[in-house]
């Protein structure tokens, strides 16, 4: 029993509990803010767990994954503006279309390695970051607003917050157990095999290119749903979804969380968008009393904060947070 | 053509101005060890990357099992039994020993499509890998990961690598290298008891080993095959001993 007791299994549960009393706590309180900023940080640790799969199983440096983000929000806001509200539509639309693309882009970019496969997969996500910007009927730049969330059958209600949330946050818990079951799985080992040694995996007798490329198709679909969710949660889509500084977001998430950790993209999705939000707060906080009215100019600066933390973990904890906590155990 | 497992026909390949293989004809017959010699810049490697689908040749056509596999990709030539160990130890470092026998037994045991159950509970890949590391002598090591093994064991490793794929033929580029002698010793035990069940093609520059080891040697030097035989006539070609042979000679008398 107390071998499950270890600091990081307390960590994770105590932040799952957290993430599932969310909507509580919000309603005793009558603060949506701390509702709408969970919500949005539930679906990007969802994009950043399908990140991880390529990324820290599979060793697959993707710089171009928020471009799944772009193109399932984009599914959802289409179809929304050109009348057809059915998610029934809209979801298979969004996923299929991350699927197709990922598909694509895989197969090309999967035959290069290295700088070669980061600058193709950023170089097709700007391509359609510039196809965004250039859909007039779409909004273009501006982006699209989305009038009505996808419509399900009755008890299903994506316009209820609360609702939103918990569908937000089961589809978060089950790509984080699809994503441990497949790592684990004859698949998964194919995966973190051809990561550490790809060329000994093919001397045993393993195609591998192909498993690469079903799990690169997997990551991009899951990370479209994320999309999906997205663009229903801000009920907008625009190009900087996609851009790339978002897909260097996703890195940040998992990297600092702990790459081919299961729970490391949660981890580092929570830190890093709690800390975006809590840090120009402790700056002004801090340096008031110095600095006075300077204080919130300063507080604008808060990345020059986070920045240095960042470093800090990839210099001295290659495991991110969730290796800190994991090595915490044998003290 | 021959009944022999492995035949290789004219195999010819370039680089630049240098023929690492010059129309290298060899036949190796189920059963028997065969061991390639030469020296440094001989082409040793050159063929073994060949023979393995890493080196496309410029010409020639190599014929294993009765299939032309001149033209088929690394991973189809294991899926026919052609299996190599690696020159400089190449494993899967952050796994563990039995998580790497695993992975080659489990690359032989259909295809790697299943999502969903956890595979390291996989008796199917965990026992026949536990039984592979205990016939290269690893049994008790099953648990260690690779990366903090010794030199050694990781010269073992890579054996077992290739046997658990089930091969019919082992390529094997030299095992003993960078051995110690009392591992060499256990090697070359391990190799003749093999040598009882598999097919070997054997690139090795201890000279003890190869002559206590293969049923016919064949000398390559600049590409070419230069005499091909059993130990005691290699020893004897006047031919080989002044390209090769003759060296190391040359070297002892200077010594003493």
């Amino acid at each position: 029993m107390t071998a499950w007791l270890t600091p990081r299994n307390v960590v994770v549960a105590a932040l799952l509990v957290f993430l599932a009393l969310v909507p509580v706590y919000s309603a005793l309180t009558a603060n949506t803010f701390l509702m709408t900023l969970f919500t949005r940080i539930v679906i990007l640790a969802m994009a950043a767990t399908s990140l991880n799969l390529i990324l820290g199983y599979g060793g697959m440096v993707s710089f171009g994954h928020a471009v799944y983000l772009g193109i399932g929000g984009y599914a959802i806001g289409i179809l929304a503006h050109e009348g057809i509200g059915s998610g029934f539509i809209q979801w298979p639309v969004a996923i299929a279309a991350s699927a197709l693309f990922a598909l694509g882009v895989g197969a090309l970019s999967l035959r290069t390695r290295g700088l070669y496969f980061i600058m193709i997969t950023l170089a097709f996500a700007q391509l359609v970051y510039y196809f965004g910007v250039g859909l007039d009927r779409y909004g273009a730049d501006d982006g699209l607003n989305i009038y009505r969330r996808s419509q399900f059958v009755d008890p299903i209600n994506l316009s209820n917050r609360t609702q939103f949330y918990y569908w937000c946050f089961v589809l978060l818990v089950a790509s984080i157990y699809l994503t441990w079951r497949i790592v684990n799985s004859r698949f998964g080992l194919v995966i973190q095999g051809a990561r550490s040694n790809d060329r000994r995996m093919q001397a045993i007798g393993f195609p591998t290119y192909r498993y690469r490329l079903i799990c690169f198709v997997i990551a991009g679909t899951m990370c479209g749903l994320a999309g999906a969710l997205l663009a229903n949660h801000t009920e907008f889509v625009s190009p900087a979804m996609m851009h790339w500084t978002r897909s260097g977001d996703l890195i940040v998430m998992v990297v600092l969380g702990g790459m081919a950790s299961t729970f490391g993209p949660l981890i580092g999705a929570v830190t890093l968008l709690v800390l975006e939000e809590t840090l120009p707060i402790l700056i002004k906080l801090v340096a008031t009393p110095f600095a006075g009215a300077a204080a919130s100019r300063a507080a604008e600066y808060w990345q020059i904060v986070l920045g240095p933390l960042f470093l800090l973990v990839v210099l001295f904890a290659r495991g991110g947070i969730n290796g800190l906590l994991e090595s915490m155990r044998r003290d | 053509m021959t009944d022999a497992l492995l035949v290789i026909d004219g195999l010819t390949k370039r680089f630049g101005g240098v023929t690492a293989s010059d129309g290298i004809d060899l036949a190796v017959p189920a059963g028997e060890l065969h061991a390639i010699i030469g020296p440094n810049g001989a082409g040793k490697t050159t063929l073994i990357g060949e023979l393995t689908g890493e080196i496309t040749p410029d010409a020639g056509r190599i014929h294993f099992a009765g299939h032309d596999i001149t033209a088929l990709p690394v991973h189809a030539r294991s899926r026919l039994g052609l299996a190599r160990s690696f020159q400089i130890t190449s494993l899967f470092n952050d796994f563990t020993a039995l998580d790497n026998v695993a992975l080659a037994v489990q690359a032989h045991s259909g295809h790697s499509f299943q999502f969903w159950r956890d595979a390291r509970k996989d008796a199917a890949l965990r026992e026949p890998a536990r039984g592979t590391l205990a016939r290269v002598g690893l049994a008790g090591r099953e648990n260690v990961i690779v990366a903090s093994m010794s030199h050694g064991e990781h010269r073992q490793l890579e054996i077992a690598m290739a046997l658990a794929t089930r091969p019919r033929m082992l390529l094997l580029d030299e095992p003993m290298a960078g051995m110690g002698p009392e591992e060499s010793v256990r090697m070359i035990a391990l190799l003749r008891e093999l040598k009882r069940d598999l097919t070997i093609l054997l690139i090795e520059h201890d000279m003890d080993a190869v002559f206590a080891l293969a049923d016919r040697i064949s000398v390559l030097v600049y590409g070419r095959v230069i005499a091909s035989g059993e130990p005691a006539a290699i020893r004897a070609n006047a031919e080989v001993r002044k390209a090769y042979l003759g060296e190391q000679d040359g070297q002892r008398d200077g010594d003493a």
